[in-house]
């Protein structure tokens, strides 16, 4: 009787086992995948001419350019951009929820804003090119408001509820002590926010950041219908961009497999795996000291 | 030991994975197969959905889906084995007939309809008719401002579609003969233009003649059609003018290719027939083409003929 | 100290205006989108199917379907999958390498861009495996994409079932699995399900990954297998927005985005009510 049950254990362990395996299959045959397709580009396109070169144009009249600096560019444009809305604004509103809010409006505001988080980037891609668009191209006197501004705001929308939600666990999280000390010696609640706890959760605000850009550079709906679009290097904010993430949706639908063309698309996924991998990377390890620092 | 259960299980997923081949259906293989699946070019998308649905009404048994994508990725999808008809708005290139090839798939073509590429601007522009060389020239980025054509002071923006459309091939190869301005914004398709030509008073844009007019027959609003010339001493036309349209110079045949041959009486080889009949023909001038000429004709049915 | 009182009450303003204004960014976006697509909802709307050559006599129906029918393959796929890792990983794994990759793997997928998947399913789904572009192949990428955050939501419920639980089972005899079985999965499993549902219908509204893998913009007919392609309420609305060329497209997009915000919300609106009913029996 006791030795079925311990065979069990170990059948079930390697079962549970096997099924976690998995996971890490997945992401290996991602990255695999990525690699093989992306790097036989490479046998045909030099490491300048993809990394510096600024003209994308496969399907060109002449000699197809395999350029994607305006690409990566634009990638950058979208991130930088929606994160200098979305920090001030998502940080603001977690301090907001953590230390002023009472109880009551916490629970109804909190809920609300992760229902942010589900709206699909389409529908969101929708309302950018039906009303924000038009209005940016009012408010600014442009001819298009297809470009890198009206990105930026539709995807610093989506990126806020990210950066609200973990800012505001982590200072939740932090304990009361540091808020009782700062007050005893005297300190206002916002002396106390700013002096004790902002320094004290920065790095799992910083963390928060980090993941809210990485969801910017993998944005790909939003930006695909109200960026623009265009190869040009962008100057302004008020420029067409294209994003690496829609040149690969754009693009995807009309390569034939095993073409130059469609390795040098998978050779992007692959600069843009190895970005968000390394962002997530970044924010793994500050999020792990910020939990040691003050797990109690 | 206990390793080896975990082996098992990897192995099992990699034997079940590799079984699963879904044979492509195509017409050739057997006669009663009614799916048809049909991808490329977004100008056709409109008349091919039209098509599907009368045909539908007809044959209940056929099952037909249709997506868009671009001429590049229908033409893509039949040389993957994963589509049974591409829509094209371009005929199909010599690179791309050798991948066809090289795949084991012999390409046919139809040619299904007629299309003139109109250029529209917003309707507060004062220009209103330009020869091909001036198009070509603006849109190779060569001509920026509309003062150069005797319009308003107001920069060019440039509307175009994406590198996987067959309207955006055919225009660079018969208008621009060159490459495209980089600046020119990149739009998601026919519609996408026309909005955008719409917000934009110094916008440009081209679309086939069939997103110009809405369900009635009635030109949008909101744009001009321009009405261009071959050179500066040929006559304007523009492309909505029934009778001068044998003259108007960038129009092209719309095709649809299929690979090897269909077998006679199965789905695909009656949609095809049907796409050629007198309904066909109504369907594809209420979506706001043009008929095919009686060459093309001679040629489609010379195609069926020998199957 | 006056000064400081002062600056604090305006930080504290500012700061009020800006958690407000997210939840005004929130109220906007439902409130335009029922503006704008609420003309066009009616029965025939939801139930017929599409109809091309005038689409306002026909329906969204096999989109409706189509995503419905995804969000299950999508559950099948992906819920068991994530659910047994998220077991082993907090009640099996030992501190080893093997385990530490696993979770690093994990919480790097979660940041893969959708349109990683969406190539990835395209190379490997529907081309070296040959399913085509299918519902099949479309659940299983969509699967991939949704696995971390299932895991993660079921990892979260899992660590908030108190160790005292386990070390009683453990006292009284138990083996691991039958203390996993019988003490921990029936407290955590009101967690682990809302999780799970809350990717799914985030995996609803995802439209970059399904383009290339079967999404079809017009069938005539429903799928009726695994292998079927289908249509989805994203790709159809993504479509009416930027191609068709009826002037009343838009009002069709925003009434197709209405619906799919709908089905979203009412999916996370049946967790929040679940969730709180399971809570109320919780004993601790």
């Amino acid at each position: 009787m006791q030795n079925y049950r311990k065979q069990n254990e170990g059948i079930i362990e390697i079962f549970f086992l096997s099924v976690s395996v998995i996971a890490l299959l997945i992401l290996v045959s991602i990255f695999l995948f990525l690699f093989i397709t992306g790097i036989k580009a490479f046998t045909q396109i030099s490491l300048s001419d993809f990394f510096l070169g600024t003209v994308w144009n496969p399907t060109a009249y002449g000699e197809p350019t395999w350029g994607i600096l305006s690409l990566i560019i634009g990638t950058l444009m979208v991130a930088i951009g929606s994160l200098i809305i979305a920090i001030p604004l998502g940080l603001a509103s977690a301090i907001y929820l953590s230390e002023i809010a009472r109880p009551e409006i916490r629970e109804i505001v909190k809920p609300a804003i992760e229902m942010i988080a589900g709206i699909p980037s389409v529908v969101l891609g929708l309302i950018g090119l039906l009303l924000l668009s038009p209005l940016i191209a009012n408010i600014f006197g442009l001819s298009s408001g297809l470009n890198a501004l009206t990105a930026c705001i539709i995807v610093a929308i989506m990126v806020l509820p990210t950066i609200i939600s973990i800012s505001e666990d982590v200072l939740t999280s932090l304990p009361k002590d540091f808020r009782e000390a700062s007050l005893a010696l005297g300190a206002t609640k916002w002396q106390m926010i700013r002096m004790t706890l902002l320094p004290a959760g920065l790095s799992g605000i910083v963390a928060a950041i980090m993941l809210g850009l990485g969801r910017a550079v993998g944005e790909t709906m939003a930006v695909l219908m109200v960026a623009g679009n265009s190869i040009a290097m962008p100057t302004s904010f008020f420029d067409p961009i294209r994003p690496m993430t829609a040149n690969i949706a754009i693009e995807i639908n009309e390569v034939v497999k095993g073409s130059l063309h469609y390795e040098s698309l998978f050779a992007i996924g692959l600069v843009l795996f190895v970005m968000t991998f390394a962002v997530n990377l970044i924010s793994d390890i500050i999020i792990e000291r910020q939990v040691r620092k003050y797990k109690w | 030991m206990k390793y080896i259960y975990l082996i098992i299980v990897l192995l099992l997923v990699v034997l079940t994975a590799g079984c699963i081949n879904k044979n492509r259906i195509t017409g050739e293989v057997a006669k009663d197969i009614k799916y048809i699946e049909i991808k490329g070019s977004d100008t056709l998308l409109q008349l091919v959905s039209n098509m599907a649905e009368a045909y539908s009404s007809i044959d209940s048994s056929a099952k037909i889906s249709v997506t868009g994508g671009g001429s590049g990725g229908g033409i893509a999808a039949l040389i993957n084995d994963q589509a049974d008809i591409a829509d094209a708005s371009r005929e199909i290139k010599s690179t791309e007939i050798k991948q066809a090839n090289d795949n084991g798939i012999d390409v046919l073509g139809f040619i299904i309809a007629r299309d003139m590429v109109s250029v529209t601007v917003n309707e507060n522009n004062p220009v209103s008719e330009l020869t091909m060389e001036q198009i070509g020239k603006i849109y190779k980025g060569e001509i920026t401002n509309w003062k150069e054509l005797g319009g308003k002071d107001q920069e060019i923006t440039l509307y175009g579609r994406q590198s996987s459309s067959g309207t955006y091939s055919f225009f660079m190869e018969h208008v621009l003969k060159g490459d495209y301005s980089t600046k020119m914004r990149n739009m998601d398709g026919n519609q996408a233009i026309i909005d955008a030509v719409r917000q934009d008073e110094s916008g440009i844009g081209y679309v086939g003649i069939g997103y110009l007019v809405d369900e009635n027959g009635n030109q949008v609003s909101g744009i001009n059609v321009l009405k261009v010339a071959k050179d500066k001493d040929s006559e304007y036309i523009s492309p909505l003018d029934k009778e001068k349209l044998p003259d108007y110079t960038i129009s092209r045949p719309l095709y649809q290719y299929f690979a090897n041959k269909p077998v006679k009486d199965s789905a695909l080889y009656n949609f095809l027939t049907f796409e050629l009949s007198m309904q066909g023909k109504e369907i594809v001038t209420k979506s706001g083409f043009d008929d095919i000429t009686s060459t093309d004709n001679a040629h489609n049915e010379e195609l069926l003929g020998k199957i | 100290m006056v000064n400081e009182n002062a600056r604090q009450s305006i930080y504290f303003v500012l700061f009020r205006v800006a958690a407000f204004f997210s939840v005004i960014i929130l109220l906007f976006v439902l409130l335009y989108v029922v503006k704008e697509g609420i003309s066009v909802i009616n029965i025939k709307f939801l139930t017929s199917m599409w109809s091309h050559r005038d689409i306002t006599q026909g329906g969204i129906f096999p989109a409706i379907v189509g995503t419905v029918l995804l969000a299950i393959g999508v559950s099948i796929i992906s819920i068991p999958l994530g659910i047994c890792t998220a077991i082993y990983l907090n009640e099996y794994a030992k501190e080893n390498l093997l385990t530490r990759t696993i979770k690093l793997a994990i919480r790097n997928l979660a940041g893969v861009p959708s349109i990683i998947y969406g190539i990835f399913g395209m190379a490997f789904f529907v081309l070296f495996l040959n399913l085509g572009g299918s519902l099949i192949a479309a659940s299983l990428t969509l699967g991939c994409m949704t696995l971390p955050w299932i895991i993660t939501a079921s990892e979260e419920a899992l660590k908030s079932v108190p160790y005292s639980f386990r070390e009683g089972s453990y006292a009284l005899g138990a083996t691991k699995w039958e203390t996993v079985r019988k003490n921990v999965l029936p407290h955590s499993f009101s967690g682990m399900m809302t999780g799970s549902i809350l990717g799914i219908s985030r995996a609803m509204g995802e439209t970059a990954p399904i383009i290339m893998v079967g999404a079809t913009f017009f069938m005539g007919y429903l799928p009726t297998s695994p292998f079927d392609k289908f249509m989805a309420l994203p790709y159809h609305l993504y479509i009416l927005a930027t191609q068709h060329s009826s002037p009343s497209a838009s009002e069709y997009a925003m009434g197709t985005a209405l619906v799919l915000i709908a089905l979203i919300f009412m999916l996370n609106l049946g967790i929040f009510i679940l969730r709180y009913n399971l809570r109320k029996r919780k004993e601790w």
